[in-house]
């Protein structure tokens, strides 16, 4: 293990033997060392939001036909700290009659939820800040946490449009939940395990083939999650003034939005982790600086297909989210997971009886759960069409304005 | 005493403050609030006992789901929470007295239990207690009758939800 090659694990080799040689006992030496990483992910992923911010808005120029920031540093990438700066300086207001304690504690609440999230991705094979048993049930569990975080901001606020923004924040986080969780347990059946880092490591082939349909699904689900467009219904701003959100200013208005863009950002790395392989890549076993190189180009291609779905379709009415969850995403998630547990159980008995290669396993494994995905795909757009509406005809168009007939004398 | 120790301790002391608080908090969100603190106590607990995957659901199912409900079916009724009304009644003696005693024959049926006072033996290394408890739930030898018991009550609870909810036409 070399400074080169994985940097952050020499580092924290080095600074562990410094610290025992300081006198201290290895217990003492364990917690500083937690309590480091912990600070090292949570500082990393909040000053990844400054530059996120930066690529987002210059991402939304460019599709809106912008130049987008332009003015303070080259190609307006320092923008993000004179806003900052900014939001520093503006004033807090708190709303006669708002709940103070969960007032103030809803933007922090939003903003830990995310960052918890990063204490299980592995950014390499080595680079891991926790790697629990249960990585996978963990993730949703600190995503109920950032609901309670826009709950609380909706109930304290005293405020209408706040607290409608939080019933529509449960009616979307609940539901849209359901499938998620389905959706997380297809890559958990193929894996065996709910750790994250041997998902990865097991994903000798990226489980987007496997399951293209449990990917595809828990994209949307995880947008859904984020509070973004399209799923945005949370703060409206054409029906309810901004939501939750409403009567925050400065910066707790600010710490929602830090939330918001690190939530985006979160959800395209869980779903690098989960099915695009996370670190995997060539030579990323043995030079794990490489494993986080691909983690990252991996993410920021799939955050930028989260800015361009958010940007490029309209908001949902209520029921439509509803609809598509309770009607479209559930009842097929469920349908995935029953269909993919049975395959994998007739394959885990059948493969081991052909002796073949370890390729050959992997290939006949991802090409049956590759046509069982297909199939089912298959099957659902056979039944949307089955069940679309049919436009009747009631009657020939008739025109409003009708040019009078042409005078006998023009026509003769 | 061990670093754990003290840990456990403040834990258990938060817990119990913030159980107690559900209880006397006047404000009907607040108590939610804490008991959102208490069930994140609970999953601590679990935690301690190395038994992650009860830590997670207890986060996912008590706080990602329940309370959550409590909280929201609270929201919808605004009026219920400005309650002036005297949180003690009459019969607060005989609760009391019932409840020391309550507690009282639990702790003492324990003390006669003779692992009450053993400490928890150190897991294996290479134990798995994720795919134990996987396996104990769908093994005929452990626990498959009660699993699938619960699955047809919560079937039974959903199918009666949506006959309520369903719009008579």
């Amino acid at each position: 293990m070399s400074f080169l090659t994985d940097p952050i694990n020499a580092i924290a080799d080095w600074l562990e033997s410094l610290l025992l040689s300081l006198g201290l006992t290895s217990q003492a030496v364990t917690i500083l060392m937690t309590l480091l990483g912990a600070i090292v992910v949570g500082s990393f992923g909040l000053m990844l939001v400054i530059f996120l911010i930066w690529v987002e808005r210059k991402v939304y120029a460019r599709i809106q036909d912008r130049l987008g920031p332009n003015r303070v540093g080259p190609w307006g990438i320092l923008q993000t700290f004179p806003d900052m700066i900014k939001i520093f300086t503006k004033e807090y207001i708190t709303p006669i009659g708002a709940d103070k304690v969960p007032y103030n504690l809803a933007p922090i609440l939003s903003v830990s939820a995310v960052l918890l999230a990063w204490a299980v991705i592995p950014f390499a094979s080595t680079v891991v800040g926790s790697d629990i048993n249960v990585g996978v049930l963990y993730i949703v569990a600190v995503g109920a946490i950032g609901t309670l975080g826009i709950i609380l901001a909706g109930w304290s606020s005293n405020n209408k449009y706040a607290l409608l923004g939080a019933f529509r924040t449960v009616a979307q986080m609940v539901s849209y939940e359901v499938p998620m969780v389905l959706a997380l347990l297809i890559p958990v059946l193929l894996a065996r395990s709910m750790g994250v880092n041997s998902i990865v490591q097991s994903q000798q082939v990226w489980y987007i083939l496997l399951a293209p349909i449990a990917a595809f699904f828990f994209f949307i689900t995880s947008i859904a999650e984020t509070g973004r467009a399209p799923f945005d219904l949370l703060e409206a701003e054409s029906e309810i003034i901004a939501g939750y959100q409403t009567e925050y200013s400065g910066l707790k208005f600010g710490m929602f939005f830090v939330g918001e863009f690190l939530h985006a950002f979160t959800i395209s790395a869980l779903t690098v982790t989960l099915f695009l392989g996370g670190w995997r890549g060539p030579w990323s076993e043995q030079v794990p600086l490489l494993g986080t190189a691909y983690f990252f180009i991996k993410t920021f291609i799939v955050y930028f297909i989260v800015l361009w779905v958010r940007i490029s379709l309209p908001r949902l009415r209520i029921d439509q989210m509803l609809n598509f969850n309770w009607k479209f995403l559930t009842p097929i998630a469920l349908v995935m997971l029953m269909a993919t547990a049975v395959l994998e159980k007739i394959l885990s008995t059948w493969l081991p009886t052909l002796r073949l290669t370890d390729s050959g396993v992997i290939l006949i494994r991802t090409i049956t759960h590759l046509g069982l995905n297909v199939l089912v795909a298959a099957g659902v757009i056979y039944l949307l069409r089955s069940y679309t509406i049919r436009r009747e005809k009631v009657g020939q168009p008739r025109p409003l304005a009708v040019a009078p007939e042409p005078p006998a004398s023009v026509l003769e | 005493m061990a670093l754990s120790q003290i840990i456990f301790l403040v834990i258990a002391a938060a817990t119990l403050v913030a159980a107690l608080l559900v209880v006397i908090s006047r404000n009907l969100v607040h108590s939610a609030l804490w008991l959102i603190a208490t069930l994140f106590g609970v999953a601590i607990f679990y935690g301690f006992l190395s038994a992650g995957f009860f830590a997670v659901a207890q986060v996912v199912i008590y706080i990602g789901a329940i309370a959550i409900l409590f909280i929201f079916s609270v929201m919808l009724t605004r009026r219920l929470m400005q309650d002036n009304s005297p949180q003690i009644n009459r019969g607060w003696p005989l609760a009391l007295l019932l409840a020391i005693l309550f507690f009282g024959g639990v702790l003492g049926m324990y003390n006669t239990w003779p692992e009450f006072a053993a400490m928890a033996p150190e897991m294996a290394a290479e134990a798995n207690p994720l795919e134990q408890l996987g396996l104990a739930l769908v093994s005929p030898n452990a626990y498959v009758l009660p699993f699938e018991l619960a699955s047809i009550l919560l079937v039974a609870a959903m199918i009666g939800a949506i006959y309520l909810a369903w719009e008579k036409k």
